[in-house]
């Protein structure tokens, strides 16, 4: 089964790698990723779905939730959540079949956005499988080609967000003074006040 | 301005100082007390040299970037402090890789500092290029590129905190050469803000309470103490622990000296070449009390028959790792010493409760497990025994033991001789064994005393190698030189890749493949090539006096012990076997007793 993973991470150069990595270096295959920036440009949201063996489905979100760049990551899998994906169909259909395309456009609420002599160019969103329900019928008509974004998901329950607070950088050794190369493992203080939702 | 601890006449750089990029980053290790790193030049790194030729911190050139890191490594294990390396681009840099993995894997706090080539030049396959931030990003806790010398100081003192804090790690800090040479005005770093980087130091104060619970409960309770007892500076805490607890305690490959060797709690080293009585202690216990310590596959065997009728308490700093390899029963997410301050804590409170009867009841019970653990002792201790003709591996490393009462440095390569070592050396305190023990890499052992010696000026330092080991590491018989580093090195030399052989030899029907290490040199002559002392010695009577003359040598020594070339390691545990399971030595040779 499908693992769907959504990870708020820092837009730094590397990060995205840091997270494949996870799962490159346990050789699972991604089958699909996205990734842009929040509301804040500093942070991204990634979602990625790949099929991870049930016994190391938390170890794999627990690696990611170590990465330095990673803020939260979170399986959706089994958790309330809403998962979305686009598709850009082009199909090239012969010119008695346009109106049935249009129809069958229609019933899956989605949109032409380019029309010629050719074919259309049809834009179409929602759950993952009715997109691939939506290529079956198109394939019917005629030859056609098919750009899909990959899920998009958004988890619907409130996560609060555990973010390490700043704490003070090494200061001219002097006597009695502390070091970060002295501070002993996890001496820094934890936990913070509650960070909203991004 | 403020003077250094150890170097009161410098003085600390001000705010606003123009200052090159190399400056900056001298300045930058200054403030994180780094008296000494280890490193390898080359053409990037110049500019950086450069300015080191005028700094007061020592630069110790080493004969292989490899062993930089390995030495760097053996000054982390050693003090407990962020160990320093520093490589070129390039070849620099890849040569970083495998010591990168091994701090890695053994959770050693390290700070790799690599040249990168010119900013204008990344990408293009630039003479000494290579992707070295790509490339080290599976082989480190986290990496940077440096873009520009305005974020330099930042990203210097993030990745001494990143090192040093949580579950320590390597670090690496990949820099353009035009980043060294650039100037700008150095202002002192005070914060350092990683909102991702998740700490986890108090423990969960409802589950502490019910593992301290479940240890007064426990009729046959099992300390599995791990490395993390050492990183965290957590020995003290482990031994009135095991007097609290009342319990035995296994100490493990990572965790040799977290726990006195004199302690009457202590058994010994469980898992693949553990004692009798450790694995058996562990199969058979009822409450396994897993401290700062990841399940290895090398300790548990198979999973399934792992401690089965044990329930588990398993303290860890680092999240990932509870959970990973057996689910416990009680997980707690903390610092091992300061979980372990709480547990005890509430114990007491909790004593304060039983009744005297229940209480009396209680050490009966346990009196029962102890003394079935002293039989499992008594059954078979590790074989010690001696030969009138030969030199037994177990001679040489009782010997050691014997010679260095439990305090010398041992720091061990990696194959047969780690093994006899860690099971026949004692070690009174922590930081005294120092190896390879997650990746296993060979080379590591005369490096890693290098670097150790270093920090412990005051102490004997062995570094103990098998003949395999120790000739990857004969370039830096220079540096020891050089640096008049007082080590002793012991080669175990079978004549063989030892621990290959021996699993060929149980394994692949004695077919001995690649494994005969012909061509040794005379360890004399080569000690003497180097301007040291040294000799080998085959005779066992003469081995004490051989190893007291190292000792008392007033500079390094290479000894060269020939031995039995056909001695397997017992007991054994075979790959993926249960660990009750153990192959012992076929028959007792003739013995010589001790």
């Amino acid at each position: 089964m499908l693992q769907t993973i959504s990870i708020l991470l820092e837009n730094k150069p590397g990060a995205l790698l840091r997270v494949t990595g996870v799962l490159s270096a346990r050789g699972y295959n991604i089958e699909t990723l996205t990734v842009a920036k929040t509301l804040d440009p500093e942070l991204s949201r990634m979602t990625i779905t790949v099929d991870v063996e049930d016994r190391l489905r938390t170890q794999v979100v627990k690696q990611m939730n170590k990465l330095v760049n990673v803020l939260q990551a979170s399986d959706l899998t089994d958790s309330p959540a809403v998962i979305r994906e686009m598709v850009l169909v082009r199909v090239r259909c012969p010119q008695d079949s346009r109106t049935s395309v249009l129809k069958e456009a229609e019933i899956f609420h989605s949109r032409i956005v380019d029309s010629s002599v050719e074919g259309f160019a049809i834009e179409a969103t929602g759950d993952p499988e009715k997109l691939d329900e939506f290529i079956e019928v198109m394939r019917t008509y005629g030859e056609i080609e098919v750009s899909r974004s990959g899920s998009v998901g958004m988890s619907l329950e409130t996560r609060k967000l555990r973010l390490q607070p700043p704490v003070q950088a090494a200061v001219p050794s002097g006597p009695g003074a502390v070091s970060s190369s002295t501070i002993p493992s996890g001496a820094a203080p934890s936990g913070s006040a509650p960070v909203p939702v991004i | 301005m403020q003077a250094t601890d150890h170097h009161p006449h410098i003085r600390r750089a001000e705010t606003g100082k123009l200052m090159t990029g190399a400056e900056m980053l001298l300045e930058c290790l200054a403030r994180e007390g780094v008296e000494c790193f280890f490193g390898y030049p080359g053409g990037v790194t110049i500019p950086f040299y450069d300015a080191l030729y005028s700094h007061h911190i020592r630069h110790v050139l080493v004969r292989h970037e490899e062993n930089a890191v390995f030495a760097a490594e053996g000054w982390a294990r050693a003090t407990g402090k962020v160990g320093v390396c520093c490589a070129t681009s390039g070849p620099g840099a890849t040569n970083l890789l495998t010591g990168l993995v091994d701090a890695l894997m053994d959770s050693i706090p390290l700070v790799a500092i690599t040249g990168q080539v010119h900013s204008k030049l990344i990408g293009s396959d630039a003479f000494q290029e290579a992707d070295t931030f790509g490339i080290t990003r599976p082989a480190t806790k986290h990496n940077f590129m440096v873009k520009s010398i305005a974020e330099l100081p930042q990203i210097v003192h993030e990745a001494f905190f990143l090192a040093a804090s949580g579950r320590p790690g390597p670090v690496l800090v990949d820099i353009p050469k035009d980043v060294f040479q650039a100037r700008g005005h150095y202002t002192p770093v005070d914060t350092i803000h990683l909102p991702g980087y998740k700490l986890f130091t108090e423990g969960h104060a409802g589950q502490i309470r019910r593992a301290a619970q479940l240890v007064l409960e426990a009729e046959r309770p099992m300390v599995y103490a791990g490395g993390g007892i050492i990183l965290g500076n957590a020995s003290a805490e482990l031994t009135e622990f095991c007097e609290l607890a009342d319990s035995p305690a296994v100490c493990t490959l990572m965790a040799l000296g977290a726990l006195s060797v004199n302690h009457p709690s202590y058994i010994s080293m469980p898992g693949m070449h553990g004692s009798y009585a450790a694995n058996m202690a562990m199969s058979e216990c009822d409450l396994l009390i897993a401290l700062g310590t990841r399940f290895d596959d090398r300790v548990t065997g198979s999973l399934p028959t792992f401690a089965r009728h044990a329930r588990v308490i398993h303290v860890d700093i680092d999240p990932a790792e509870v959970g990973k390899n057996r689910n416990p029963d009680i997980p707690i997410v903390g610092d091992v010493k300061r979980v372990l301050s709480k547990m005890m804590k509430v114990m007491h409170e909790l004593k304060a409760e039983i009744a005297p009867e229940a209480a009396a009841k209680k050490t009966e019970v346990r009196q029962k497990w102890w003394k079935q653990v002293r039989s499992w002792k008594e059954e078979r201790p590790y074989d010690r025994a001696r030969s009138a003709t030969e030199i037994r591996p177990q001679h040489l490393m009782d010997t050691i033991d014997k010679l260095s009462g439990g305090q010398a440095i041992v720091c061990s390569d990696v194959g047969q001789h780690q093994m006899w070592a860690a099971q026949l050396i004692g070690f009174n305190e922590p930081r005294l064994w120092i190896n390879s023990g997650g990746l296993g890499a060979m080379g590591f052992g005369v490096p890693s005393a290098m670097g150790a010696q270093m920090a412990r000026p005051d102490k004997l330092v062995f570094a103990i190698a098998g003949d395999g080991g120790f000739q990857m590491s004969i370039p830096e018989l220079a540096t020891i030189v050089s640096q008049s580093l007082p080590i002793k090195i012991i080669v175990m030399n079978n004549g063989y890749l030892g621990m290959v052989r021996q699993w060929q030899t149980l394994f692949y029907n004695n077919r001995l493949s690649s494994v005969v290490l012909e061509g040794f040199p005379d360890a004399e002559k080569l000690a003497s090539a180097y301007g040291f002392a040294g000799r080998t010695v085959e005779k066992p009577e003469e081995l004490e006096d051989a190893l007291r003359t190292a000792i008392n040598y007033p500079g390094p020594y290479l000894l060269n012990v020939k031995v039995t070339p056909d001695e397997n390691v017992y007991p054994m545990v075979p790959a993926g076997g249960a660990i009750f399971d153990m192959v012992f030595a076929p028959e007792t040779p003739a013995v010589v007793s001790a």
